[in-house]
């Protein structure tokens, strides 16, 4: 039987063209538009407390299924544990067959072989970090082997992250040459570019870098590499989108949004699908556009969308771990 | 393998906030309100009752006294006959009944939110986290300074109460307004006669329940409800004290009547903000702050950002984004907490929005609406943006009071400032830019009471508010607002 999950939506595109060349991209930097603190965090909270209805809510759920993609990056990461957590990501509810799978699994890149045999024509994506994750500071011919490794091994996404010592020490043209290799080596690959939005210090860096990893041709560009203490937040989210928004005005290309680390409840999945839809609006709220990367969110979705359909809890034991 | 699951692809219902209306239950109402004097209700002598109605739906809600003269004489001489004993009580003691009734307020906020958002027609979310918190706040605040009189104005003298306070509040923050004058007053040691707005006197009638709960002395506050007929009796009645928040109609009026005779005067009118937005500035955050400055209580607001200054090389980015924000406005119920913008506050009021909105159109400007539903009952009126607005067009110049922008541009820091300041009014402004000294620069010289830096319609308790030039005089908020209820030569009466 052929698999049709809803991740099959996932259209296949041609690699994206960088929108600059590296001498521009200071300039990029220079004129990303300023972002007032105070202002982002008072409209991420306000967008917070919207309540959405009933059967949006059961839609919202399941998109955020649809949208997830479920990661395992541990050191203690072995074939057993990606052969399981491929189970789930394909049919995470055993019980109810009517609950779509993720979009993707995403993993080191070691176990892409794994999952690549475990997901074939399923339509679940194997995602798999590469390019030095999580610092990016290894040499760049390693990172860029490694990206063209995972991608000859089969992965559909790469989550590369920025080099956020380039970034920062203000050599955007690097930094910008960095990326637009690193799209190069992924081929047909989607690239995810991490910002590490919870280094780079300001909302104000985390729209720069936003608009320089959009310009050098990422497909997502992601908040978080989920390995330091402040992963995604709901105004790193809504500054990114909005980066994306005006992203899109300017070049008329649309650049997928992934957040990550952190998601661990329903109440927060929807909140940053409110984001999603009062931000970027219902075009982006689709796998192919929106991704949320977590672990142990996907059973709170499952719980929560039986409790819509029976009315109430079960509790942990009722949904598989992996 | 992992086997594959067929599963029908689920078609995209449309993304629908809840409609997660704040149940009424909370609120109990009575048929009829009698006028608040000498601590209990009491029948109007006057003998007439008008209806108070929710504008979001045109239904009743209660019927209210109306006070005659002869009515609010009564209230003054209950207020000048509690005035010696509450002046007289040590300062400690007037400030717990002045915390009771700010605890009183947080106990029952939900209570007074609701009731706000039903008689107003504000949305909820802004009842619920602005109007009802800070009205508390203020009770708080300046329950704080009761005991502590001399030692906030310092050298001033002893500091003692001015008597009797006439009080006027309009429509618009009914309990906030209300919270504004009679705290202060109150702490500083003043009897009060409060008059409340003819379309929303009924959270002011809850917080004289409120006064009741809290055992404030007979007298220390009464509360008189009617229309500018009681407000021009109160104005002409034995007081010590006129505090007034309108109309810069009336104001002129109440200034005139009250010329001569030795009664103090305070007065908080309308407005014609400019909100300037810089090429510098953080787009999205700015369209936020507009969006708040305008659309906030359906535009009525005297400090609202009512004119839109934009620089011009983002003029065309701005207003992109502004559309894009006003199609996800969601105009509808107030009781919704998601609801953006509520019901316009009357009949009256919207039919003056729409002859000046009218007016915009005929005079050349560019007029842009979302589309959205709007209930048929009721009253209500699209969030509007006019392009192509010059400073001659009454648009420019005339406080609206509704959910109307006039957007204009400027190239150069000096034309930003002769645009802004050259309005008769003076009460509030926002400048939007990531540079600092241009912020001080721009403050310095503009003429407004209030000047926002990359936020706007921010308010604080501690923070004085009052306009300049037609937009009134005197401070409400900090010790600005403490200082005119309070004398320091020993002349009060």
């Amino acid at each position: 039987m052929v698999g049709v999950s809803q991740a099959a939506e996932l259209s296949p595109r041609q690699p994206l063209e960088p929108v600059a060349t590296a001498s521009e991209a200071a300039r990029i930097v220079a004129r990303a538009t300023a972002v007032d603190a105070v202002g982002l965090e008072g409209r991420a909270a306000a967008l917070a407390t919207r309540s959405i209805k009933r059967d949006s809510k059961v839609w919202a759920l399941e998109l955020a299924i649809r949208c997830m993609d479920l990661t395992t990056l541990e050191g203690s990461d072995t074939t057993g544990k990606i052969v399981a957590m491929c189970a789930k990501a394909v049919r995470p509810d055993p019980l109810r067959p009517e609950v779509p799978g993720v979009a993707a699994v995403c993993l080191y890149p070691q176990l892409v072989p794994v999952a690549v045999e475990q997901l074939a024509g399923t339509g679940v994506a194997v995602a798999s970090v590469a390019g030095g994750f999580p610092s990016g500071l290894g040499p760049l011919d390693a990172r860029l082997r490694e990206i063209a490794d995972v991608a000859a091994a089969g992965a559909d996404e790469i989550d590369i992250v920025l080099n956020r010592s380039l970034f920062l020490g203000g050599r955007y043209a690097e930094a910008f040459e960095e990326l637009v290799a690193a799209r190069e080596a992924a081929g047909s690959a989607h690239l995810k570019v991490i910002l590490e939005a919870g280094e780079l210090g300001s909302y104000d860096r985390v729209r720069q870098a936003s608009m320089l990893a959009m310009a050098a041709g990422a497909d997502f560009i992601k908040t978080s590499t989920g390995k330091i203490s402040v992963n995604a937040t709901l105004p790193n989210a809504l500054c990114m989108m909005e980066a994306a928004r005006d992203f899109h005005r300017q070049t008329d290309r649309r650049v997928g949004v992934k957040v990550a680390g952190g998601v661990r409840r329903s109440k927060q999945s929807i909140q940053y699908l409110v984001l999603v839809h009062e931000t970027l609006g219902p075009d982006w709220m689709t796998p192919d556009l929106f991704r949320i990367g977590a672990s142990s969110l996907l059973n709170d979705v499952l719980m929560q969308l039986e409790k819509e359909d029976t009315g109430h809890y079960s509790g942990p034991d009722y949904f598989t771990v992996d | 393998m992992t086997e594959a699951i067929e599963r029908p692809a689920s078609a995209a219902p449309p993304w629908e906030y809840a409609s997660a209306p704040e149940s009424t239950d909370i609120v109990r109402l009575d048929h009829r309100y009698g006028l608040f004097i000498g601590g209990e209700f009491v029948e109007p002598k006057s003998g007439r009752w008008f209806p108070t109605i929710s504008p979001s739906t045109e239904e009743t809600l209660a019927e209210v006294a109306e006070a005659d003269a002869a009515d609010v004489a009564r209230a003054v001489d209950a207020a000048r006959d509690a005035a010696p004993a509450w002046r007289a009580l040590a300062p400690a003691e007037r400030a717990k009944y002045v915390f009771r009734i700010a605890r009183q307020l947080q106990e029952r906020a939900r209570e007074f939110a609701v009731l706000e958002s039903l008689n107003g027609g504000k949305p909820i979310k802004e009842s619920r986290d602005v109007d009802i918190p800070l009205a508390a706040a203020h009770f708080f605040y300046y329950a704080g300074w009761a005991d502590k009189l001399e030692y906030a104005f310092p050298a001033r003298g002893t500091p003692a109460p001015v008597g009797v306070a006439g009080q006027i509040i309009p429509w618009n923050f009914p309990l906030l307004m209300a919270a504004w004058k009679l705290a202060p007053a109150l702490a500083a040691g003043n009897t009060t006669v409060l008059k409340p707005a003819e379309t929303t006197p009924l959270t002011a009638l809850l917080l004289a329940q409120v006064m009741q709960e809290a055992e404030l002395p007979p007298g220390v506050v009464n509360i008189v409800t009617g229309a500018g007929e009681t407000g021009a009796a109160l104005v002409d009645a034995p007081v010590d004290k006129i505090a007034f928040t309108g109309s810069t109609e009336v104001g002129k009026i109440i200034r005139r009547s009250t010329a001569g005779t030795g009664k103090r005067l305070t007065l908080e009118l309308g407005g014609k903000a400019a909100n300037i937005v810089f090429e510098d500035a953080p787009l999205d955050q700015a369209v936020e702050g507009v969006i708040n400055g305008i659309f906030f209580n359906q535009g009525h607001v005297c400090c609202a950002g009512s004119r839109l200054l934009v620089q011009e090389p983002v003029f065309d980015a701005l207003l992109g984004k502004l559309k894009d924000r006003l199609q996800t406005l969601r105009v509808g119920d107030p009781l919704d907490k998601n609801t953006d913008v509520g019901a316009i506050n009357s009949r009256a009021q919207l039919e003056k929005i729409e002859e000046l909105v009218e007016s915009g159109v005929e005079e050349g400007a560019e007029i842009y609406q979302p589309e959205c539903l709007l209930p048929e009952r009721g009253f209500w009126f699209r969030p509007t943006l006019f392009t192509g607005v010059s400073q001659s067009h009454r648009i420019a110049r005339e406080e609206i009071f509704g959910p109307v922008l006039s957007i204009l541009t400027f190239r150069t820091v000096d034309e930003a400032v002769e645009k802004a300041n050259n309005t008769p009014y003076g009460l509030s402004a926002g400048v939007w830019t990531e540079k600092g000294s241009r912020i001080l620069h721009m403050a310095q010289r503009l003429r407004a009471g209030v000047v926002w830096a990359n936020t706007f319609n921010r308010f604080d308790p501690t923070s004085p508010f009052g306009g300049y030039k037609e937009s009134g005089f005197g401070r409400e908020g900090g010790l600005h607002g403490l200082e005119p209820y309070l004398t320091f030569d020993g002349g009060a009466r």
